[in-house]
């Protein structure tokens, strides 16, 4: 089951590294999941929330674009595997990103490109809800819908935690669907971590390209499948240490056998 | 410079398919031409500069060269990690056209003027700063930049036609050139017409203008004239900090070329808090004319 296989390669792989940002990879790992399942292989998934790189990586290693001994990098100098995701050197990182706010934009740009260029591709960009409050989320939104860039599906990683609180006692639900609606998106809401659901919700995007830019707003838990890390924003800064980690990898049994 | 800008968009965009124009919902009186005829190409962002600039890495990346227009601090401030991060670490053939850097906007005050966008702007990596002095300079400015293909920045102020025929296609271009020089005078940007004006009956004097930052090309006619002269004196609208006369301290650290005499007149802020026409401000900094015969006749 790849829910359960790429969630312990991703403990191992911080676990491994002793490092945080565990919460925030497994709020979104299924969101990447699906994705990738229903993406063609020229299309890109802009990994604007770049403190999830873990998630990505373990990604692009079961895709087999980071092989296994790269992985094992991670985190350590001389490596391509950086925190956040790094310039230049794999075909799906085509970005630099984790600094919030800068991955909408830029697949915005790439959507214009291919209403251009009349190529039919589709480009994803996923975000997490913090991250909605950055500014320039809402001067792409506007963009995308002006511009008709219904070839541009924004995925929302909402998980209701963010740096140092929660979305609502910091500046509110920013990625509230109603925002997004009036702006005039074709707004879905979804289960974020049931599989099927996403895949119906991208194939829905796909269909109904009328015009309007797409988000769907994946409601998820943050560490989602560890019971002691869900809903915890320490879980978003913590590194895991030996006890902890065994007790991550039963709990993934536990949820993902069950 | 504005005009000329714009019909050499008009050229560029005739001969290559793939470039886009963005600008931040300006271009009033100056780009109508091209938002009608290439209209497919040609974008209005809005007013809003850190997408404007995200996107056009995105079309970058897809294959469409882009020019991002704003007026010069809305283009490079505003957008100053979008800049850094989308563009120049990729390597992206994004120019950031900023229009009246320096005092160019005069009147309009300090929320127009762009008095530090080449020290931002020139450290970043891939970038290269164009900075023409004259109206003639913008055309061979963006060949350069379409040809070179990476991350470009290009100042636009009020530029005056070349005084006389000048090698046009020179980094640093020879505008006087003298048998005896005491002096070497090296400006950037239209503020050289003050220098020109300045030197006027001087004949011991040379003058040079400096089109890029970083520093792309040193020629053996700088470089004689200052081996010659040991005696530099710098004139950019430009704070001190950053902008030419610091590059080209390396730069002459570096060549080893050995100065009896240093000394850089910049933009020097808003020393009497009051405000005025680029002259005005040129005036209050110590970059008119005056100043710099003043300078001449002591120096």
């Amino acid at each position: 089951m790849k829910q359960l296989e790429l969630r312990r390669k991703l403990l191992k792989l911080y676990f491994d590294a002793k490092c945080g940002h565990i919460a925030c990879s497994l709020s979104c790992l299924d969101l990447l999941i699906a994705l990738f399942g229903q993406k063609k292989e020229d299309e890109r998934v802009i990994l604007s929330k770049g403190h999830a790189a873990g998630a990505l990586y373990v990604m692009l290693n079961h895709i087999g674009e980071i092989s296994d001994n790269m992985l094992t990098t991670f985190y350590q100098n001389g490596t391509k595997l950086s925190a956040h995701p790094s310039a230049n050197s794999f075909t799906n990182i085509p970005f630099a990103l984790g600094s919030l706010g800068h991955g909408f934009p830029i697949a915005s740009g790439m959507a214009k490109a291919k209403k251009i260029n009349r190529d039919s591709d589709f480009v994803y960009v996923l975000m997490s809800d913090g991250e909605t409050n950055e500014g320039t989320t809402w001067e792409a939104a506007h963009f995308a819908v002006a511009n008709r860039l219904d070839n541009l599906i924004v995925i929302i990683d909402r998980n209701r935690l963010q740096g140092f609180g929660g979305t609502d006692s910091v500046l509110g639900d920013t990625a509230a669907a109603e925002k997004w609606q009036a702006i005039g998106f074709n707004v879905q809401e979804v289960d974020g971590h049931d599989l099927k659901a996403l895949e119906k919700s991208i194939q829905r995007c796909k269909q109904e390209n009328l015009g309007s830019p797409h988000v769907i707003i994946a409601n998820t838990i943050k560490g989602k499948g560890v019971d002691y890390m869900e809903n915890k924003m320490e879980w978003h800064y913590l590194p895991m240490n030996e006890e902890q980690y065994e007790n991550a990898m039963l709990s993934l049994e536990k949820v993902y056998y069950a | 410079m504005r005009k000329e800008f714009a019909a050499k968009i008009g050229q560029l965009f005739e001969s290559d398919d793939k470039l886009v124009f963005l600008t931040g919902d300006l271009g009033y009186n100056a780009l109508e031409e091209i938002q009608s005829k290439y209209s497919d190409r040609f974008i209005n962002a809005g007013v809003a500069e850190q997408n404007m600039v995200g996107l056009a890495s995105g079309l970058a990346y897809e294959g469409h060269p882009s020019f991002v227009y704003s007026i010069a601090p809305f283009a490079v401030y505003r957008t100053l990690e979008q800049i850094r991060l989308d563009v120049c670490i990729h390597n992206h053939a994004v120019c950031i056209v900023g229009n009246g850097g320096g005092y160019g906007y005069g009147i309009m005050g300090a929320t127009h003027h762009a008095n530090e966008d080449l020290a931002c702007l020139s450290p970043l990596p891939n970038m290269v700063c164009w900075v023409p002095a004259f109206s003639e300079d913008v055309e061979y400015c963006l060949d350069q930049i379409v040809t070179r293909k990476g991350p470009a920045y290009l100042r636009l102020g009020l530029g005056v036609s070349y005084p006389q025929p000048v090698k046009i296609g020179l980094i640093n271009q020879v505008i006087k050139s003298t048998k005896k020089p005491r002096l070497t005078i090296i400006t950037q940007g239209p503020v050289v017409k003050n220098a020109i004006k300045a030197l006027e009956g001087v004949e011991d004097v040379d003058l040079f203008s400096m089109l890029t930052l970083p520093i792309l090309d040193f020629t053996p006619e700088l470089k004689n004239s200052i081996e010659s002269t040991q005696n530099v004196l710098v004139i950019e609208e430009h704070t001190e900090r950053g902008g030419l006369a610091e590059h080209l301290l390396m730069r002459l650290t570096r060549e080893k070329l050995r100065l009896n005499q240093f000394e850089a007149f910049n933009a020097k802020g808003y020393p009497s808090k009051t405000y005025g026409s680029q002259d005005f401000h040129w005036k209050e900094s110590g970059l008119d004319v005056e100043s710099i015969q003043n300078y001449l006749a002591n120096n």
